[in-house]
């Protein structure tokens, strides 16, 4: 089998320094929307300069370079066992060459590992096999202050009066960006899981993250709320950085999955503005990235 | 433009009001979670005794904490092994979590101005009026863009923390920041947060479309 290893430290180098057009151009697009010489298009004007410094140098676009995510599709034949390893030795290396911030604390001792490997759980990768011919792995790098903003909400909810159907999920993703304020460094990508059980729910509102920017949800009931969201949370007028504004989130992504008829699971998942995720394609010899 | 310089005195400080952008220069030093927790219970509440290196670094803190600035960061920084350290990427960290210690550290050390994201809560504030201090709201993310701010790396206290909680001592130059709570007991967050709260309730009193 193949060694990898070289093309995931690229993968992470990539991920942790070159933030991606589509994020950079809505960014853009929201600056252009605050009032000149506002806070919040101060903090944007600064995240503008930030990005291509970042790209630049081959230094992280942020320090916190997060929790890893990785999401490997691999055509039969490829041994988990041996990609697991690969990632885990070039996230060390990416480490040791200052792209990643050394991040992972044991919960009991308090020590920082020093080199991002912790138990099975860090980094995080997730496997799955596919007809495909080729392997695509995609990484995420879930920074800690937006992740701390997350929220679960089993529906019904009483408090936000909100029931089991999308006003429900429309209720508490509202009351999630809310809470947030500014402290998931807004504008802010939410990811958005409806069902599943407690951990797959969470898992799914991750993997909603991945689909573009400024793409369509599939399914119109989806797709309406998604535009309703993105408007009504910005209503909040939140802004960028907390600082009161037009612009409290770039998008959002929804997804929804099967439940237990007891069961009624929304899941948020706040993406700070600070979104980044590489892919990388193997097909044969060529290793492209995306 | 406020250009500040480190240590800061009180008028500066009282001159400072929420929205106004800063420009901060001089020697400060980072500190968050353990640091935080490590300063209150050793030094402030002395719930516990100083051991190893505690008394020495926290003399050290004493000068230079005094009218100055401490960073909610944790930074990455290369040059661990041959110890000639450079930051690469410093932006902010969430200041909230620092909520239960920071008043006390900022009577202690007479602190003038604590720098983070996200912004804090009542009891910050008070002491930003009595201290006199100012919580100065760096932008989250602009690490690389901050890290250039920093000129030097002095000193490193309590690396056993972990290089992302240990206290840096750094000297920056024309350090980005923007007031969001004042010595006169303003808070952007405040405000922000009372405002989105009335749009939230307005919102949720409609059903959806
Ligand atoms: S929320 Fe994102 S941009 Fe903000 S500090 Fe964390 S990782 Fe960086």
């Amino acid at each position: 089998m193949r060694d990898l290893t070289s093309s995931f430290l690229e993968l992470i180098r990539l991920a942790a320094t070159d933030l991606p057009a589509e994020v950079e151009h809505s960014l853009q697009t929201a600056q252009a929307r605050e009032a000149p010489g506002s806070a919040a298009a101060g903090a944007l004007e600064t995240i503008l300069e930030n990005v291509p410094l970042a790209r630049q140098n081959s230094t992280p676009v942020c320090q916190d370079t997060g929790t890893p995510i990785f999401y490997v599709k691999f055509p039969e034949g490829w041994s988990t066992r041996k990609l697991r390893d690969q990632i885990r030795q070039a996230t060390a290396q990416a480490t040791a060459l200052s792209y990643l911030r050394p991040n992972a604390v044991d919960s009991v001792s308090g020590k920082n590992s020093g080199n991002n490997l912790g138990d099975d759980y860090f980094p995080t990768i997730h496997f799955e096999e596919t007809e495909e011919q080729t392997l695509t792995a995609d990484l995420m790098l879930k920074g800690g202050g937006c992740e701390n903003v997350g929220a679960q909400v089993s529906l019904p909810n009483a408090q936000l009066g909100a029931g089991r159907d999308l006003g429900g999920v429309r209720k508490v993703v509202l009351d999630a960006v809310h809470k947030a304020q500014g402290k998931g460094c807004a504008p802010g990508i939410l990811g958005v899981a409806i069902g599943g059980d407690r951990g797959s729910s969470y898992y799914a509102s991750k993997e909603a993250l991945f689909r573009p920017l400024q793409d369509t949800n599939p399914d119109p009931k989806l797709a309406a709320l998604e535009e309703q969201l993105t408007d009504e949370a910005n209503q909040l007028a939140i802004g960028p950085m907390g600082f009161g504004g037009e612009t409290t989130v770039l998008g959002v992504k929804v997804k929804s999955m099967h439940r237990l008829p007891a069961s009624f699971f929304v899941s948020v998942s706040y993406m700070c503005w600070a979104y980044r995720h590489r892919s990388m394609v193997v097909d044969g010899a060529d290793v492209t990235y995306i | 433009m406020h250009n500040l310089t480190i240590p800061i005195p009180d008028e500066a400080i009282r001159g400072l009001k929420v929205g106004d952008p800063v420009s901060l220069s001089g020697v400060m030093i980072t500190g968050r979670d353990t640091a935080h927790k490590w300063m209150v219970e050793t030094f402030v509440k002395e719930a516990r005794p100083p051991e190893g290196d505690d008394r020495e670094v926290y003399e050290a803190l004493k000068d230079l904490l005094a009218g100055g600035a401490i960073y909610h960061c944790g930074p990455v920084v290369a040059g661990l092994d041959t110890k000639e350290y450079r930051f690469v990427a410093a932006g902010p960290t969430t200041s909230t979590r620092e909520e239960p210690y920071q008043g006390d550290v900022m009577h202690h050390f007479n602190v003038k101005a604590v720098i983070g994201k996200g912004g804090m809560g009542p009891k910050t504030l008070a002491a930003c009026q009595e201290v006199p201090g100012v919580y100065l709201h760096a932008i989250g993310g602009a690490a690389s863009l901050i890290a250039q701010s920093v000129q030097r790396v002095l000193a490193v206290h309590k690396l056993a923390f972990g290089v992302p909680e240990a206290m840096w001592v750094i000297e920056v130059k024309d350090f980005p920041a923007v007031v969001t709570m004042d010595a006169h007991g303003a808070s952007l967050h405040a405000e922000v947060e009372a405002r989105s709260k009335t749009n939230l309730e307005r919102l949720l009193a409609a059903e959806v479309r």
